[in-house]
């Protein structure tokens, strides 16, 4: 317990700095994640033929391991001389992101029953009215689902991104196996830990308040 | 209607095109020459990145299918929740460190490699396990009791058929990210393709890295189409769902 | 044969779910449990395969005391059939049918001759049926098949939970009529769970009528309805039971005691009705129409004389006044 202490001392504004640029690394893929993947998750609902293709090729990227990826990301972003950094744990984390929140978006949205549609429809709305206020409203917990499996997955994916020098707590793991110290490799693994925990939590929060109260359950 | 189409095969065609670019890219670089000029060392890093998958996904099978049955087990029930958290933690604790925190109990090579992987699989089988079996209409337990099952047959006859879409995506998704992780087995001496593609990484060798996360990659899109194909022979015709939005 | 003797069940916190029910499901009848939810119904006939245990008194199956029995042979002697169907999806129709046949080892033959039978039975080709899945088929041919099921293995006795609860009007109507006619051909000793005093009138020979887990009333369904014993009974039958009471008999009935009217040729649009209909449709087709009178006909289609609203009020009477109802189910 008082190496613990000892150790946390000495090393807790380095873990809170790593996890802050580990959120941020996620954070920001996410966002841009959403900024494609929600969009293109609804248009998909009208271009089946698209679609199929789309969740086809989500699908095969999840499955690619990430320490592959980013194997192949180095040759491919060295390039334009961004081979290991930044920029290509960025890009995978959004790649790894695209398949739960346009899988979501677009089964959530396909699943607002047509009698809604119709009604929404009936009343004169318009398309973006019907999108705003019927059918993404609806579709929010489903979405939602989709956007907490992605930061969920991106922060574990994060870890390997130490690797290839995009910093984050994976650095602390990382540096741990080379020393051989087991304090360094469980702070960084417990704050990995409480970090997803954390963002699914405030997620979940973020849902529960945004659905609306008659379909929640 | 036909722009619809149009769209929708240019992004497809796209796709493949770009696909095809980057292996010519990588074979006019020379980057899969590894695999043809150490055509030896690449069969034993595969052969053992294949047993480390395959050793600790049977383990992780044997252990997590029977743990997911038993604690359905209605004498069992009430300590579910418990399982259930214990186990949704340990699969926020990055694959990297298990593996890394094995080398302190079980020290360095290719069984602390197995044992991590092994303790990693657990999770996405027995969850799986658990929610298939839950997910099962009670009015089907009830009708099976009803008509003089014993205990066994409930199970084999009703509950495992029933589960097993939801069993088997659940070996699935612990293979396929097994795979991945049998990747950085490197870290705990444990071998593997991961050894190149580490070793790539390390000496900034475009050739190392391609010849190993090339192959690894395309093991594990080939491990998710045989199992979907398996998935597709062993579950019953009549409990195919469609893919559903979650997992 | 089943007898309940002071069959009582109460549960852990100490609520009292059946309390001392005394009756006896004479061989080859219907007996209806009905009553409103949360009455014990269900408890009750879950009790007799055992599904729910029995706290105090004894259930006699056949002249065997069901708790002396071996839990998992006797329910596979017991037929049980419940609301949601029940089907297996994992299993094709005739492994479905067949099941309890299998766990008791019946021969492949022998399995594939009762699969052709049972199916003849509810009109379903067995050669279009065999090989598909429950989630193929519709709510009543699910429902039909989860009936012959329990039919699969010939067993004496059968436990019916709101069987035919989930479907619709029509659907349900038709299927208790197939149900009925099936029953004449097997006798079978039935117990049946419903909440539908139109269904419970019209499939049981005798009614056992619940509240709070006590026997309110247990007699024909004619009885009851004409002899209520208390005002639990006349409220749960309500205001129109004399009309209900009316499905009971048939024209026959009418013509037999009180004899028809002969009928009038120069009426236009005339509707005719078959003797044997219940009396409550006649009313209703009377009502619907403008002539005052239905031509009663046989099963040849001869003319036999008419019905008027008249003559059916002047039954219902004669019937429900006039003297003590006696049971007219066929």
């Amino acid at each position: 317990m008082q190496e613990w202490i000892r150790f946390l001392d000495v090393n807790a504004p380095r873990i809170l700095q790593l996890t802050i640029e580990h959120a941020m690394l996620v954070g920001l893929a996410i966002i841009v994640a959403l900024i494609i993947g929600v969009p293109l998750g609804i248009y998909l609902t009208t271009n089946e033929y698209l679609a199929g293709t789309v969740l086809q090729v989500a699908s095969i990227t999840l499955t690619i391991p990430s320490i592959a990826l980013f194997g192949v990301m180095i040759p491919v972003f060295s390039m334009i001389n961004q081979g290991i950094g930044f920029v290509p744990a960025f890009v995978a984390l959004v790649l790894y992101s695209q398949l739960p929140i346009i899988r979501n978006t677009y089964t959530a949205i396909k699943n607002v029953s047509p009698e809604m549609r119709d009604a929404a429809v009936g009343v004169g709305m318009k398309t973006y009215q019907r999108l705003l206020r019927v059918e993404i409203p609806n579709a929010l917990p489903v979405i939602m689902a989709g956007i907490r499996t992605a930061v969920v997955l991106n922060i574990g994916i994060g870890v390997i991104a130490a690797y290839i020098g995009a910093g984050g707590l994976g650095v602390l793991i990382t540096q741990g196996i080379s020393r051989g110290d087991n304090y360094l490799i469980i702070s960084g693994s417990l704050a990995v830990a409480f970090l997803a925990m954390i963002a699914d939590g405030i997620l979940l929060l973020i849902q529960k308040r945004y659905t609306p109260k008659g379909i929640a359950n | 209607m036909n722009t619809k189409k149009l769209i929708g095969n240019i992004v497809r065609y796209g796709l493949y095109a770009l696909v095809i670019i980057f292996f010519i890219w990588a074979i006019q670089n020379q980057y899969f020459n590894n695999i043809f000029s150490q055509s030896s060392t690449f069969i034993v890093l595969l052969t053992q990145h294949i047993q480390l998958v395959l050793v600790s996904s049977i383990l992780a099978v044997a252990i997590s299918v029977p743990a997911g049955i038993i604690i359905t087990r209605q004498r069992f029930r009430r300590a579910e929740w418990l399982v259930s958290n214990t186990v949704n933690f340990g699969q926020t604790i990055p694959s990297l460190a298990v593996l890394a925190l094995m080398i302190s109990i079980l020290g360095i090579g290719f069984k602390t490699a197995v044992f991590a992987l092994f303790i990693y699989s657990l999770l996405p089988i027995y969850r799986n396990t658990v929610a298939g079996i839950d997910s099962i209409d009670e009015d089907l337990i009830d009708a099976a009791k009803g008509m003089g099952m014993k205990p066994s047959q409930i199970l084999f006859r009703i509950e495992l058929p029933n589960a097993a879409y939801s069993i088997l995506a659940g070996i699935r998704t612990a293979v396929v990210l097994n795979i991945g992780t049998a990747a950085l087995a490197y870290v705990v001496g444990g071998g593997g393709l991961g050894v190149w593609i580490f070793t790539g990484i390390q000496l900034f060798d475009n050739g190392y890295l391609i010849s190993g996360a090339v192959p690894v990659t395309l093991m594990a899109i080939m491990a998710d189409y045989i199992l979907r194909g398996v998935e597709h022979i062993v579950v019953p015709k009549g409990t195919r769902r469609s893919q559903s939005a979650e997992t | 044969m089943i007898t309940f003797d002071h069959t009582t069940k109460t549960y852990e916190g100490g609520v009292t779910a059946v309390n001392n029910v005394d009756f006896t499901v004479e061989e080859g009848s219907i007996v209806v449990l009905l009553g409103p939810s949360g009455c014990g119904k269900t408890t009750l006939l879950r009790m007799v395969n055992r599904l729910e245990s029995i706290t105090d008194g004894r259930i006699i199956i056949d002249g065997q005391n069901s708790m002396e029995l071996n839990q998992i042979e006797l329910r596979r002697k017991i037929g049980y059939v419940i609301q949601s169907n029940g089907l297996f999806p994992n299993m094709t129709i005739e492994e479905n049918v067949m099941i309890v046949p299998d766990l008791l080892g019946w021969s492949k033959k022998e399995k594939r001759d009762r699969f052709h039978t049972l199916m003849e039975l509810i009109g379903l080709n067995p050669k279009e049926y065999r090989k598909r899945y429950p989630h193929e088929l519709s709510g009543g041919q699910q429902q039909r098949i989860g009936v012959v099921r329990a039919l699969a293995a010939d067993p004496p006795v059968m436990l019916m939970d709101e069987p035919f609860g989930a479907l619709d009007p029509i659907i349900r109507e038709k299927i208790q009529e197939e149900f009925l006619q099936i029953q004449r051909e097997v006798k079978k000793t039935i117990l049946f769970v419903s909440h539908d005093i139109d269904e419970a009138i019209k499939m049981a020979d005798k009614i056992v009528l619940l509240r709070g887990g006590e026997i309110m009333q247990f007699d024909t369904p004619s009885e009851m309805l004409a002899h209520p014993k208390n005002d639990f009974v006349v409220q749960f039958f309500g205001k129109d039971r004399a009309i209900r009471s009316l499905s009971l008999h048939t024209v026959k009935d009418l013509q037999d005691n009180i004899g028809l009217v002969d009928f009038d040729e120069t009426i236009h649009d005339t509707k005719t009705i078959n003797i044997n209909q219940d009396l409550r449709n006649t009313l209703s087709m009377l009502m619907n129409q403008e002539a005052d009178q239905v031509i009663v006909t046989d099963n040849n289609d001869h003319k036999l004389g008419a019905v008027t609203i008249d003559l059916v009020q002047k039954y219902l009477h004669f019937e429900i006044k006039g003297k003590p109802a006696a049971s007219q189910k066929g």
